[in-house]
């Protein structure tokens, strides 16, 4: 266990890349999906070691081919890289046995085992993105996530998925070469790839190239705003998430925008926050502007959708609102709720598109007016569904109301008012369209069509459940949370001119 | 800075930043995806140039140990866009064959005529 | 397919030394311009070349499609096996000094065993390109 121990987090990314590699050799689906669960359930093990150390004994840094940082490739696992290790370990194991059926029923027999190699090929880039403390590195780590989920929006069996994963391409990769030109500015400027060595080159020293420097910011602000689906730019993300098949929707909600927050908050706070005074720049500024945009229009338009799954896609932009507005606030309080905020939403978004998942699985539509009455047909998947709803919304005892609270908080540490009452006024909204498919759900008659629907086998109820009550236990609990995420703020902050 | 030495000292980023101007403009204005991906390639193709063109250096050779050269170029930049090439081919070739797929469903790769489509059904 | 013979004979002759040239490419790419991409490129070119001129059934008689799909993994579990041999031989991932006696020599192997990965995944990635877009229209 000794010798494994300082080798942590390269396995954390080599691990699910052979698995990949598995899962292609052996072409049927079964065993792959075995690889990919095998590989699921580790990866929590991984990160939860990590983040225990890391908060033991500080960061963890690992220099591949033994070649020192800044002229080799650092791995660079801190209190934020661990706690959002094991966020998306955690999600990708959890929802795994669901894959099994459900992709079985959605995507053709022959692809199946593709469908896992490109799951693993996804994790393996996610997680290289939290892992990695290259800034190049982060971008062929983007790369290698984005190409194998376009594959995996593609997969579905609507062809409007086909239009879907185009458009999401070429957003994509706007957004990611605008990472790597933001990326070629810094490494004009300071000669050096690593996150925490162009943070220490990039000092005052270079205050008469600043020009050079907020391009680059901006660059990359707006690249990595593409791939979270800030507002405006989430265009491609209600296409995707709509018609790509269930798991895959529910596991990219939960975690591929997370991840792209993750380095958005890397850039922000590690490394032009601590070169800059970057409060000074209007950045914060049009990032919360943006947010409460997000919050309200995503918010509205997400009232007016007759399918469930684009629904909670648009919901999932309003909710990415909140995300950013946290960090936009980058302040104590507020950067804390934006991070909470990350792991509440990621686990009830994950709980609502299983649930969205488990109802297509059993009546092969999501559309609102197929789904009269369907509490009553299926009353586990739907409590799960209406407990993770409450979260959205921001019931107190859920989560969802622990990463307001710090919101508010943090809104108010700057004197705003404004923001609270806005951040409230959105949750009305949540309550609207939420409250219509609660309406339709369970207070309607069933109709004929889903007379013979029924709660769904015990692997894809499992993680359904285990979810909603995360979304429970978090809103009770927030040492696991809040605790972590407040440490990881700490070390953000501290850092910051 | 006389207007002329920045013309003459900084050509290649004028260059650099027509490709990308006008491989981002292809993006946005064609309606047919085929042009769509071409647009995209020219885009990440002037990229390429931004990391390349510094790492040269006059007269410098390959930076590999010989008694006889003193001036080497930076080859990290040239193994970063090598990726970036591959990283690029690959989404071209994915958004290709999406493309295909898509007029294999469709019949046609112009997006309007295809958004009708979705509508008429 | 009309039978031309002047192009299937020179596609014929030219075949090897392209292959050849491949090789050329792999191995020098420790001394020049060259290495595992280019190579592997220009590998899957004489699959694509033989294709267009003597017909898809015989590039799929000499060159699998189950095989040319199992190179694509097996460049690289290749390359991934090289940088555990590291880790399995107590040092960092990709750390080619302890993969012979000596350091210098340990890291001629390593790269070479990675550029072999990378021949084979990038030959193995053409071709099954080329087929899956040639068979299309079929």
């Amino acid at each position: 266990m000794n010798a494994v121990w300082p080798h942590l987090p390269i396995l954390q990314v080599v691990v699910p890349l052979i698995g990949a590699v598995l899962a292609g050799f052996l072409r049927r689906a079964g065993p792959a999906f075995a690889v990919a669960l095998a590989v699921s359930w580790l990866m929590p093990l991984i990160a939860g070691a990590m983040l225990w150390q890391v908060l033991a004994s500080g960061p963890i840094s690992y220099h591949i081919g033994s070649w020192p940082p800044p002229w080799g490739i650092e791995y660079r696992v801190d209190v934020l890289g661990g706690f959002m290790l094991l966020l998306v370990s955690t999600v990708g194991a959890v929802i795994m046995p669901f894959a099994r059926r459900s992709v079985a029923f959605e995507v053709e027999d022959g692809q199946q085992a593709w469908f896992y190699c490109m799951y693993l090929l996804c994790l393996t880039g996610l997680l290289g993105i939290v892992t990695t403390g290259d800034a190049f590195n982060a971008f062929v780590f983007l790369e290698v996530s984005s190409l194998s989920t376009y594959v995996l929006v593609a997969l579905g069996r609507d062809r409007r998925a086909l239009l879907a994963a185009f458009q999401y391409l070429i957003m994509g990769t706007i957004g990611a070469t605008f990472y790597i030109i933001g990326v070629g500015l810094l490494y004009l400027l300071t000669g050096s790839l690593n996150m925490a060595d162009i943070a220490a080159r990039l000092g005052p020293e270079w205050a008469g190239h600043s020009r050079a420097i907020v391009a680059a910011l901006a660059f990359i602000t707006v690249g990595v705003s593409l791939k979270l689906a800030l507002f405006p730019l989430h265009a491609w993300l209600p296409n995707a998430y709509a018609y790509a098949p269930s798991w895959v929707t529910a596991f990219l909600s939960a975690t591929a925008t997370k991840v792209a927050i993750y380095l958005l908050v890397r850039f922000f706070f590690s490394i032009f926050g601590v070169a800059i005074d970057f409060r000074e720049l209007p950045v914060t500024d049009i990032v919360i502007a943006l947010s409460i945009a997000a919050m309200f229009v995503a918010s509205v338009i997400a009232v007016f959708q007759t399918d469930l799954k684009r629904m909670l896609a648009y919901s999932s932009v309003a909710q990415i609102g909140y995300i950013t507005l946290g960090i936009g606030l980058a302040n104590q309080a507020g950067l804390t709720g934006g991070l909470v905020h990350i792991v509440n939403h990621a686990l009830m978004k994950a709980a609502l598109f299983l649930a969205a998942g488990a109802i297509f699985f059993r009546i092969g539509t999501v559309r609102l007016s197929d789904l009269a009455g369907i509490g009553r047909k299926m009353p586990l998947t739907m409590t799960a569904f209406t407990v993770a709803c409450f979260g959205l919304v921001g019931t107190p005892g859920t989560s969802g109301f622990i990463s307001k609270w710090f919101l508010v908080l943090g809104a108010l540490d700057k004197g705003w008012w404004v923001p609270v009452f806005l951040i409230v006024g959105s949750s009305l909204i949540a309550l609207v369209y939420v409250g219509r498919v609660l309406e339709v759900v369970w207070l309607r008659e069933p109709s004929a069509a889903i007379a013979n629907a029924s709660d769904p086998p015990l692997s894809m109820l499992l993680p359904l459940v285990v979810l909603a009550a995360a979304t429970i236990y978090f809103g009770l609990d927030t040492q696991w949370t809040a605790g972590i995420a407040g440490t990881a703020v700490k070390n953000l902050l501290g850092g910051l001119r | 800075m006389p207007t002329l030495a920045i013309v003459t000292d900084h050509y290649h980023y004028a260059i650099t930043i027509f490709l990308m101007m006008a491989g981002l403009y292809i993006v946005v204005a064609r309606g047919n995806m085929v042009k769509k991906l071409v647009g995209l390639s020219i885009f990440q193709t002037s990229v390429y140039l931004l990391y390349v063109e510094p790492g040269k250096i006059i007269g410098g050779t390959a930076p590999i140990i010989d008694p006889s050269f003193t001036v080497y170029s930076n080859p990290l930049p040239h193994v970063l866009m090598l990726t970036a090439i591959v990283v690029g081919m690959a989404t071209l070739a994915l958004g290709l064959a999406l493309v295909v797929r898509i007029n294999e469903a469709y019949g046609t790769i112009e997006e309007d005529e295809i958004f009708e489509r979705d509508r008429e059904t | 397919m009309s039978y031309d013979l002047v192009l299937r004979v020179g596609t014929k002759l030219i075949l090897p030394f392209i292959l050849l040239f491949a090789l050329y490419v792999q191995f020098h790419g420790d001394y020049g311009p060259g290495g595992g991409f280019q190579a592997g490129v220009i590998a899957a070119s004489t699959v694509i070349l033989l294709a267009i001129t003597c017909g898809l059934d015989l590039a799929h008689r000499i060159a699998p499609q189950a095989v040319v799909q199992s190179m694509v993994p097996l460049g690289v579990l290749i390359y991934a096996g090289t940088g555990v041999a590291g880790l399995l031989l107590g040092k960092n991932y990709l750390d080619y000094s302890v993969l012979a006696h000596d350091p210098a020599h340990g890291h001629e192997l390593g790269i070479f065993l990675v550029e072999a990965g990378v021949l084979i995944t990038v030959a193995g990635t053409m071709t099954s390109l080329f087929y899956a877009f040639v068979e299309r229209g079929r």
